[in-house]
């Protein structure tokens, strides 16, 4: 709408509704038919099981969808994991960032390798780690630790939440190591140099002056990351399938277990529009948090 | 007594040898310019004196003490950068005071002493601001203020006044003088605007290619250069390269010809070797223009600067137009033919090697 005002006040007079009317009706129509088709089914009671008794119910899907404590314990998780997730990559990432900012002999392969990573395929990184890292007989921790005199440990049992989030750190600290090299990179050297005469060094010179200036690239990579890291199913479905127990039922991973195990359209509908202001939610705080940081 | 001094400082990066053997003394208060063309090393030996990059060879000694290896913030230098080099995200306050904070000084004391350099500066009301708020000339006082509130032995600038226009350039000049003169501070300044250097040097340091070609007050590198290259680089408009043949020599006293026509002979000339071709040296103030003149030349060029105009005219001597700087404003044009004298009092030889073998000639006929 401003725009089509401001090139009616100084450009051609063209009409460009119509011109980008194709673009947007097909936006519109990728984004509100989705989604007004999940709030519908999510009114439904409809079981796949019963494909012929479909009702209407209203929001008690929902009533019934938030007493479920398994929805709580999902959330839970689903906050854990990507929160855990965020925390460990992007600290991971800044340390890499750091690390490689320095030149070395082999940096630029180093570089390279330290990226990788993050084109594995998440099936295939996830059965790697599974079945050749944490696996309590075969996997190679179990044999560190084995050589070490400890007991192995059985990761996905006892720690199974964890150990996702190891999987998925592996695989996203790549990404932040990547967004915020370059943004070292961009790292005035004289203000380095400034600060070296003024005194700092080490630890002193990292958190008054590169953690400042990464400040805005964190906010980046934060948010990139949380919008995939919400989604998170493959390594889940690959290692635990969500458990054991609940203990890695994941939103996206309960849905997935109401939808396709349990085959209840309708639930599975109202956990996605769940999973939607979850989002939405941890859109809101991370947007708010990261533009009071870049304010200051 | 001594405030530093550098014995045959050599950095080297990677085989490749920039800052081959500089030696010198800085007294206290004194206010020291490195000049030269660019890529001479001038920053590198800055640098090296501040801590920033490491001597390779040779002795750096601060009021006696050796402090190769010392690190920079212990040295107790403080440097100027070209590009200001202020942190975005601290406040002007938080700028100047970054130094004092780190060494662990109070905040109370912190406030004072960045209130002082304040309003020497006369940046009180900026203190609150972010660098990114800031016109130029105050950043660079900020990056200046940055510096006197740490107190530091001796001050070290990088070019600090290349991003500023000339006007201001011009304004920051007189203030830095003035600032000199109201702290008494060391300073080291690094600059290859030979202006700054003239107007503001108690004592400059030449360089060209990693070596010292002569250190003197302003004037004395402008009435004595000791070669051909300072010669040349000292002084605006650039001094004229003639050369001159030798005729005969007899002692002391040499004959030349500058053209067929034109000869002189020069007393007390220091030994020149074997070789006939000489250069003479004259500055461009030196020549004027007169129709009875012995050289001739057509005119090229006139630049007219209001106060002075500039002639270069093609004397048939060398390969250069010989330039002619006339005080106050002159009628000629491109084109025009025109006579020149030389006044001999303030001409320079040189010998085939570059080194100025005699000045102040006593010429039987120009
Ligand atoms: N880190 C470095 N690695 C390799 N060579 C360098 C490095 N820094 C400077 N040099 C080289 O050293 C020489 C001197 O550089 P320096 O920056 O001291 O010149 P300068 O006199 O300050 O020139 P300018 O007037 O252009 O600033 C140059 O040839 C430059 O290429
Ligand atoms: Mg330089």
């Amino acid at each position: 709408m401003a725009k089509d005002t401001q090139s009616k006040a100084r450009g051609p007079a063209v009409r460009t509704g119509p011109l980008m009317a194709p673009a947007v009706s097909l936006l519109v129509l990728w984004m509100i038919v989705p989604l007004a088709m999940t709030i519908y089914f999510s009114t439904l009671r409809y079981s796949l099981l019963q494909p012929d008794a479909v009702s209407f119910v209203g929001i008690s899907n929902y009533i019934f969808f938030f007493q479920d404590p398994a929805l709580w314990t999902s959330i839970v998780n689903t906050l854990s994991l990507v929160g855990g997730v965020l925390v460990a990559s992007i600290a991971i990432g800044t340390l890499l960032a750091v690390v490689f900012y320095e030149t070395f002999p082999g940096a630029s392969i180093a570089r390279l390798l330290v990226v990788a990573p993050f084109f594995v395929m998440p099936t295939v990184a996830a059965l790697i780690w599974k079945n050749l890292l944490m696996h309590p007989v075969n996997g190679l921790f179990a044999f560190f630790a084995r050589s070490l005199g400890l007991p192995p440990v059985d990761w996905f049992s006892s720690l199974p939440l964890t150990s996702i989030g190891i999987i998925v750190t592996w695989q996203w600290a790549p990404f932040a190591t990547l967004i915020l090299l370059t943004a070292i990179q961009s790292l005035d050297r004289e203000q380095l140099e400034a600060a070296r005469m003024d005194g700092a060094r080490g630890l002193t010179l990292f958190y008054h002056i590169t953690l400042p200036h990464l400040a805005r690239a964190i906010g980046v990579v934060a948010m990139i990351e949380a919008i995939f890291l919400l989604s998170i199913f493959a390594e889940i479905l690959v290692t635990t399938n969500g458990g054991p127990g609940s203990a890695t039922t994941t939103l996206p991973y309960l849905i997935y277990k109401t939808a396709l195990l349990d085959f209840n359209v309708g639930m599975a509908s109202t956990g996605g529009i769940m999973a939607v202001v979850l989002a939405n939610i941890v859109g809101f705080f991370l947007i708010r948090t990261i533009s009071r940081n870049l304010d200051s | 007594m001594v405030s530093l001094k550098l014995r045959d400082l050599r950095k080297s990066f990677g085989g490749f040898e920039v800052v081959k053997g500089v030696s010198f003394e800085v007294s206290e208060g004194e206010f020291v310019v490195f000049v030269g063309p660019s890529g001479c090393g001038k920053s590198t030996l800055l640098r090296m004196i501040a801590g920033l990059e490491e001597i390779t060879a040779g002795e750096l000694l601060l009021d006696g003490a050796r402090v190769n290896d010392v690190a920079p913030d212990r040295r107790g230098l403080a440097m100027v950068f070209q590009s200001y080099a202020l942190y975005p995200h601290m406040t002007v306050e938080q700028n100047m005071g970054f130094a004092l904070r780190l060494a662990g000084v109070g905040k109370s004391e912190r406030r004072r002493k960045v209130e002082q350099a304040a309003r020497i500066l006369q940046i009180e009301n900026l203190l609150n601001r972010k660098p990114a708020n800031l016109s130029g000339g105050q950043r660079q006082r900020v990056a200046i203020g940055r510096a006197i509130v740490r107190n530091p032995k001796v001050f070290l600038f990088d070019e600090p006044l290349s991003n500023l226009d000339a006007a201001l350039r011009v304004q920051m000049r007189m203030e830095l003088a003035a600032l000199h003169r109201e702290l008494k501070g060391t300073m080291i300044y690094v600059t290859h605007d030979q202006v700054e250097a003239m107007t503001m040097a108690d004592r400059i340091v030449v360089l060209r290619e990693g070596l010292v070609e002569q250190i003197g007050s302003p004037l004395s590198l402008y009435n004595e250069p000791v070669n051909l290259f300072v010669a040349g680089f000292i002084g605006s408009p650039k001094m004229n390269f003639l050369p001159a043949g030798l005729l005969s020599r007899d002692g002391g006293r040499v004959e030349l010809s500058l053209s067929p026509d034109v000869r002189l002979t020069i007393d007390d000339v220091a030994e020149t070797g074997s070789a006939q071709a000489l250069t003479l040296g004259v500055r461009p103030d030196m020549i004027h223009v007169a129709d009875h003149g012995p050289l001739r030349g057509q005119v090229l060029l006139v630049e007219r600067l209001g106060n002075e105009t500039l002639i270069h005219v093609d004397a048939g001597i060398g390969s250069e137009p010989v330039t002619v700087s006339h005080q106050g404003q002159y009628a000629v044009s491109a084109g025009e033919a025109v006579g020149l004298s030389i006044d001999t009092r303030r001409i320079h030889l040189f010998s085939p090697s570059g080194r100025r073998v005699a000045r102040g000639l006593q010429p039987t006929q120009v």
